[in-house]
């Protein structure tokens, strides 16, 4: 510990008596680590709501009843056949029936599984808006609001109301905001529905729904789960969908085919629906890290230069060190931590900096159709960005320092004094 | 009486750029309280022998022994550790750490020994600088004192650890008449007061005359 506070105390006197040069090359550290905490803040932000865009609105699991025609055809069962090649001309899909079989214990099921954060029940159908004599096109979904907000954020989509206030109201819609546009229709206002059976059901609005994609926001509206039922009329076990969010994304692929096994169902994992955001998603990771490994080593070299150039202002300093006792050892650590002592204070700088510029990134107006409660450009604090920095720091200027101390450790004594 | 320092059939090579036998079988001794000066030509391997035995140099043949212990074929940490605490140096060019002061100069070699407390080790270093009239400037940094100065301080340094010998490399060559005068009357006072051994290499025939014993150099050998 002794040892180690002498030779801090010279790092420290050699740093102290060059004040320029040691802060030239903290601030290259500077900048490399502030760019990285920016950058990394910055598109992880980016990423996170591009993601969220998706992931957040889309089940993990997707369970429902597929209209598909039978794969076993009366032509395959028929044993004459079976060494022949069956050609059979207009297959129909087999009729069935939308709702899924016994729903309800499936939902109770896949509730109890530990790896599962939730299933919920949705119950989707066809219906007209009508305003006098025009009809528009739309999708009605019945969901449970709170459950649904919980798990796939279905309030970041709500403009002028809230879940509760769909829960509350079993009279309520939520509105796609397209639709109401063109049936100029304000919130308070009531909406009439043409239901599939030809009946007419007049709904409140209490909110209106945009998910920044304008042909769904033209036709999809949001009901409580018991009123989408009646508008069917329905019982309570009428469900068409579920939806099922896991608390590890990858075990999406296992559990969608164990479900579709186990129930008979049709079962789609997130990756197989969206296949591409997750490409898109490494690579702007892997550009990211690309650009701040790159500043960082242009730091390092910085670092690099100035250590190389002060040993040999300082041969003299380490020739009489050596011949006073020090060993080698000393030298190199000597220069070692006056490297990393660089890094670390230029490091440090740089978190800072980088926290600074990302607040006000953060606090930038950022308007978008797609998630109507974002206002400002999204920013990641995630606090291992910073612990990554300042490694990343301490590490790269270690090895910038580590080659010319190494060569300081070399350094003959008997030759820089016999050289005078 | 004891041997401080004895060197036994020392032969160096140097093998750049051709072969060439810089020092040719060198014996001798110093005992303690004895102050030796070697004296010789240019070229004639002084300064080579006297970095063999301060232990920087450890390319040679023969052996060498320091307060009666081997020291060839120790390793060089081993050797650092043994120059701290038993050798004492003073150069042509006093080599001081040019942005600390003259108290933190004095005081590295002892804060690298560890053996005392700091408190103990500023105590012996102004003690030392007393001894040699130079405490009063023990706070200035020592790029802003004078050559004499530099030279008296340097001295203080190589005393700090209470060596067993100190060694001079011209200690007084770059030094006017009355600086070397001064830097030979304290290395007299240390050798006669406090019975330390010296061994310094000079040119200078006046210096020398004034040392105890002379070891005259030609030629890679003592005549």
């Amino acid at each position: 510990m002794r040892w180690f506070l002498i030779i801090l105390n010279i790092s420290k006197t050699h740093l102290l008596s060059r004040v320029k040069q040691t802060s030239i090359a903290a601030l290259g550290v500077t900048f490399g680590i502030g760019a990285f905490i920016i950058l990394m803040s910055f598109m992880t932000g980016l990423n996170g709501l591009l993601d969220g865009l998706i992931l957040n609105r889309t089940p993990h699991i997707h369970i429902y009843n597929e209209i598909s025609p039978n794969l076993n055809q009366p032509a395959s069962l028929y044993s004459d056949l079976e060494n022949s090649m069956h050609v059979i001309h207009s297959i129909k899909p087999k009729q069935t029936q939308l709702k899924i079989h016994n729903a309800l214990p499936i939902i109770n099921y896949l509730n109890t599984n530990k790896e599962v954060k939730g299933a919920i029940p949705q119950v989707k159908t066809q219906v007209f808006y009508t305003a006098g004599i025009i009809e528009l096109n739309g999708i009605v979904t019945g969901i449970l609001p709170l459950e649904e907000s919980r798990l796939f954020n279905f309030h970041d989509y709500i403009i002028g109301g809230t879940p509760q206030g769909l829960k509350n109201n079993l009279n309520g819609i939520l509105l796609g905001i397209g639709a109401a546009k063109k049936m100029s229709l304000k919130i308070g206002d009531r909406v009439q529905l043409a239901t599939p059976k030809g009946d007419f059901i007049s709904l409140k609005i209490v909110g209106f729904f945009q998910s920044g994609l304008g042909e769904i926001d033209n036709v999809q509206s949001y009901v409580n789960l018991k009123t989408a039922q009646r508008i069917l009329g329905e019982n309570a076990n009428y469900i068409t969908d579920i939806n099922v969010k896991l608390l590890d994304i990858n075990q999406s692929v296992p559990m969608s085919k164990a479900i579709s096994k186990q129930f008979n169902v049709t079962a789609i994992d997130i990756n197989t629906a969206n296949a591409q955001f997750e490409t898109g998603t490494s690579i702007r990771n892997l550009i990211s890290y690309a650009v701040s490994i790159t500043l960082l080593i242009v730091a390092g070299f910085g670092i690099y230069n100035i250590l190389n150039m002060m040993i040999y202002e300082k041969m003299n300093d380490i020739a009489i060190l050596k011949a006073t006792g020090f060993s080698g050892f000393d030298v190199k650590m000597i220069f070692i931590s006056q490297a990393v002592i660089i890094g670390f204070i230029g490091g440090v700088l740089g978190l800072i900096i980088g926290f600074v510029c990302s607040k006000l990134i953060d606090s930038l107006p950022f308007e978008t159709e797609a998630l109507p409660t974002i206002k400002t450009f999204p920013v990641n604090f995630n606090y291992l960005y910073y612990v990554v920095g300042i490694v990343f720091a301490m590490v790269s200027t270690f090895f910038a320092g580590y080659l010319p101390a190494r060569k300081a450790q070399k350094i003959d004594p008997v030759e820089i004094i016999r050289g005078q | 009486m004891k041997k401080v320092l004895e060197a036994k059939h020392i032969n160096k090579f140097f093998r750049k750029p051709v072969l060439f036998q810089a020092l040719n079988d060198i014996s001798f001794s110093i005992d303690k309280g004895e102050f030796v000066s070697i004296m010789g030509k240019s070229g004639c391997g002084k300064s080579t022998l006297l970095y063999i035995l301060s232990t920087m140099d450890t390319d040679y043949e023969g052996q060498l022994f320091l307060n009666e212990e081997l020291i060839t074929g120790k390793t060089k940490n081993e050797l650092a550790y043994f120059r701290n605490k038993h050798i004492g140096f003073v150069f042509q060019f006093h080599y001081l750490l040019p942005e600390f002061t003259i108290l933190e100069n004095v005081m590295l070699p002892a804060k690298k020994l560890g053996l005392k407390s700091h408190e103990e080790i500023e105590h012996d270093a102004i003690e030392k600088l007393k001894l040699l009239h130079i405490d009063e400037q023990a706070f200035k940094i020592a790029s802003r004192i004078s050559g004499g100065q530099k030279q008296r301080v340097a001295i203080a340094r190589a005393l700090i650890n209470d060596p067993t010998i100190i060694m001079g490399d011209e200690p007084t060559g770059n030094l006017d008449s009355h600086n070397a005068d001064n830097v030979f009357n304290i290395f007299k006072e240390l050798s006669e007061e406090q019975n330390l051994s010296l061994l310094v290499v000079t040119h200078d025939k006046d210096f020398a005359d004034k040392t105890d014993r002379i070891i005259e150099m030609g030629d890679g050998k003592i005549i």
